[in-house]
């Protein structure tokens, strides 16, 4: 019923309940040991088999990593990240029917400071998944969340990617890499024994600072995930990895679909849960756990070992509503206990998506979102959502002059209200419409300016701007002199890709 | 100290606009609810000058404030339309019948021709017959569906050019969000649009005026403005899927308000990888209406009725057009498959 092509097969009969001894539906041989999907039961060796071989295949199917790449694998501790690592190592293993080729690396990101942990929590965290990482062989890289404050602004801008390699090109790289280099393996390289690298104080209360300074729950996530992605992409490009594998299952997937349609990011949904993604250019960003559910990664995990270690997030043991992102999550999983294939239908929608917009990287970052990088989705067309919402503003508030009476309290929200962008609560900070007296004001219109449509609501949610990191208000700074420039010149401007 | 009016900061504010939190007196906010779907209209190109409009009149508070509201603009901005009310009775006893006076009461206050059509007349069956058969699980697919069709014959009856509907932003919210839950792309790509095309037989192009109008907004302006309407929510409704997303919709509105339009953004911005396969449009063999099947739904649902085959036309059933169309009965393991029914 919750599926447009569903067929009822047979007459309605009663769930099988599976009984200890039920056969493996593979082999016929082996007693099951693990029942995924609706029914299937499995024993262990076909399962393992099974899990493997998706992995593989999704890795096969989209041939994207050419052989001898660097490939950085972001590890959270969490299950689904975990897992990845462990096939990314049977893959790589001598043993491996037909071993994967490339060269990986592991990157954990340190939130602790931004979520509110105590430094020996921090530590401890660190202490265990550094021996997991170890047990591994492959180089890897703890880095703290506080090294955001001090990113480049080239972070934000989109490189030239490398020439798009034609799908030829793939097996002959792969013949070639297997004539040469048949006695290779990954030597393990001397890990330094360094820990966490020290972080200091100033920058833990920085960052908490700027993570406090949204005003909802959802803000903040939206602001953490931004973050995070920045770092880890500043990271493969100095270690010089060239791809970023990240650990999102399908469950996870399906929520991030919804809840992102409840952001207001459709126009970006190919790229936030697509296989790859390609925004930043020289990075691509893959997610290759995409076809497992939470279900069939916590069986195996749990069947083979997979050490994974829980980290607390922002919106851990909150209520339902407290954020769009925890109550999509709380919705997806209701859903699917009494609609088994929603998880999947969901995917399977995410799969049909491509980005709405129109050229890939330019030269300059006009259509560029400053924050999440993407197309820019904000061209108010004339009948859109957009276009009504900007309305709505104009409607409900007054632009006559002797609506600026400067109130003290109403300075709060600094800068929110009045912008030509589109006005703030100012129906919230118990006066009217005159709160234009702040010299921020004009500054924080321009930075919405720059954003897509669901960043400019993360903006919006929060109460100043000023303790974004630096590199992010430089970027704008710099974008607003070119718009400037561009303003003086245009007529003379002969080239029309410098339109819009 | 008494909240002011941030349009006109002059009155006293009486209200607090849910969709963008703005504090208004009773006059600031109906000019600018007024005024959104004004723009909304203009901007959308939705009406030409002597078109003859029928407004869907459900007598509920969307229908009830559509009809309230095309008047008005009609009349204050001259666009020239001749609107008419078209209400569609579809059998259900207690719910209907109530909502249907509140339509007699608009068409006599604002003076609009009334055509009323029913089910029992277009099809032979009243809603409350179908749900005898069907049971409480799949009825909205049969009213909807029939719902569609009636519409579209009360209106050539009517002779309109065009019909609006009082589908507010909730709604067209709640469709993008049921069409990625059900995986319809299809549908997907269609339920942003502010207006139907206006190709095939049969069919009149019909469009949202109120698009962009919330609910709660929608209800408060009617409250203000004293109009009177029925508002029982529909006795077969309660097990519909659509319940879900309603009621994550309404958890999101109360998080973040913008979500809805948010919502509508997202599915305005959708865009459909090339490549993947999409139903095209034709006619039905049968009737005439527009379909992408060989028998549109509306056909396999009457016929499964009549036939006593209730599952015929929820599920796939396409292989088994050919077989109806040409009058041959089916075996017997399908009828079987057909007739189960869970209540």
């Amino acid at each position: 019923m919750c599926q447009v092509d569903e067929d009822y097969h047979g007459p309605l009969q009663r769930a099988e309940v599976p009984s200890v001894s039920k056969k493996c539906v593979k082999c016929k041989e082996a007693t099951a040991a693990v029942v995924i999907r609706a029914g299937d039961a499995y024993c262990r060796g076909c399962f393992k088999e099974y899990f493997i071989h998706k992995f593989r295949a999704m890795l096969g199917k989209n041939r994207v990593i050419f052989p001898g790449e660097k490939v950085l694998l972001a590890v959270s501790g969490g299950p689904s990240s975990c897992s990845m690592l462990r096939q990314v190592q049977e893959g790589l293993s001598h043993n491996a029917h037909k071993k994967l080729r490339f060269l990986p690396g592991v990157v954990f990101i340190d939130e602790g400071g931004a979520v509110g942990q105590s430094v020996e929590e921090r530590q401890r965290t660190v202490a265990e998944l550094h021996a997991v990482f170890k047990a591994t062989s492959f180089p890897f890289h703890m880095v703290p969340l506080e090294q955001v404050l001090d990113l480049p602004s080239s972070v934000v801008v989109t490189a030239a990617s490398p020439s798009e390699r034609a799908a030829s090109a793939y097996k002959a790289a792969v013949d070639h890499f297997i004539q040469s280099d048949t006695t290779s393996c990954v030597t393990p390289r001397q890990q330094e024994e360094t820990l966490l690298p020290d972080v200091q104080e100033s920058h833990t209360h920085s960052l908490q600072q700027l993570i406090g300074s949204a005003k909802t729950l959802t803000a903040k996530e939206e602001l953490l995930n931004t973050l995070r992605q920045h770092l880890l992409v500043h990271t493969a490009r100095t270690e010089g990895y060239s791809k970023v594998m990240l650990g999102d299952n399908c469950t996870r997937l399906a929520v991030k679909l919804l809840s992102s349609i409840s952001l207001g990011r459709g126009a970006q949904l190919a790229q936030d849960t697509g296989f790859s993604d390609s925004r930043y250019g020289d990075i691509m960003l893959l997610r290759p756990m995409t076809e497992y559910s939470a279900k069939e990664i916590a069986y195996y995990n749990r069947m083979f070992r997979v050490p994974a270690v829980f980290t607390a997030s922002l919106d851990t043991r909150t209520a339902d509503k407290s954020s769009i992102q925890h109550l999509t999550e709380s919705f997806v999983i209701k859903l699917q206990a009494d609609f088994p294939s929603t998880v999947s239908t969901i995917y399977r929608t995410s799969e049909k998506l491509q980005t709405a917009c129109r050229s890939s990287s330019t030269e300059e970052c006009w259509d560029r979102c400053l924050l999440c990088v993407c197309a820019l989705d904000t061209a108010a067309e004339n009948a859109s959502a957009f276009k009504a919402t900007l309305i709505s503003e104009q409607l409900s508030q007054s632009k006559s002059p002797k609506a600026t009476r400067p109130n003290p309290e109403s300075t709060a929200p600094a800068g929110q209200c009045c912008s030509p962008a589109g006005g703030g609560d100012c129906g919230k900070a118990a006066s009217d419409g005159g709160c234009c007296s702040s010299a921020k004001a004009p500054e924080t219109a321009h930075l919405r300016s720059l954003l897509c449509y669901s960043c400019q609501l993360t903006i919006k949610d929060m109460s100043s701007v000023e303790h974004l990191p630096q590199y992010i208000l430089s970027e704008a700074q710099r974008r607003r002199r070119r718009s400037q420039m561009r303003q003086e010149i245009r007529d003379f401007l002969l080239d029309e890709a410098d339109e819009g | 100290m008494p909240v002011l009016c941030s349009n006109c900061v002059d009155k006293r504010a009486v209200l607090k606009r849910p969709k963008t939190g703005h504090s208004l007196c009773k006059a600031c906010f109906f000019w600018a609810f007024e005024e959104e779907v004004h723009l909304t209209i203009v901007a959308a190109n939705l009406f030409k000058p002597g078109e003859i409009v029928g407004i869907a009149a459900s007598g509920g508070k969307d229908s009830t404030v559509l009809a309230h509201l095309m008047k008005l603009l009609n009349e204050r901005y001259n666009y020239g339309l001749e609107l008419m009310l078209l209400s569609v009775d579809e059998g259900i006893s207690g719910y209907r019948d109530d909502s249907l006076e509140t339509v007699k009461r608009n068409q006599q206050q604002y003076e609009l021709p009334l055509k009323i059509v029913s089910y029992e007349e277009l099809y032979g069956w009243t809603m409350d017959a179908i749900v005898k058969q069907i049971g409480l699980k799949n009825n909205c697919t049969f009213c909807g569906v029939f719902r569609r069709q009636a519409l579209d014959r009360g209106a050539i009856m009517l002779k309109v050019d065009k019909i609006c509907t009082g589908h507010n932003a909730d709604d067209v919210a709640e469709t993008v969000l049921m069409n990625i839950l059900r995986g319809d792309i299809a549908r997907l790509r269609r339920c942003t649009a502010i207006s139907t095309a206006s190709e095939g037989q049969g069919v009149v192009p019909r469009c949202k005026p109120l698009k962009y109008a919330y609910e709660k907004e929608i209800v408060l302006y009617a409250y203000f403005k004293k109009l009177d309407y029925f508002s029982t929510e529909c006795i077969y409704s309660p097990n519909a899927y659509r319940g879900h997303a309603r009621t994550f919709l309404k958890d999101l509105e109360s998080i973040r308000p913008s979500s809805i339009m948010d919502i509508i953004h997202s599915g305005e911005n959708l865009s459909v990888r090339e490549g993947v396969k999409m139903p095209v449009q034709g006619t039905c063999n049968r009737c005439g209406y527009i379909s992408s099947q060989s028998l549109c739904k509306s056909c396999v649902l009457l016929e499964g009725l009549n036939r006593g085959l209730p599952k015929l036309g929820i599920g796939k059933h396409h292989r088994l057009h050919d077989r109806i169309l040409n009058q041959q009965p089916l075996t017997e393991k399908e009828e079987r498959k057909l007739k189960s029914i869970n209540f």
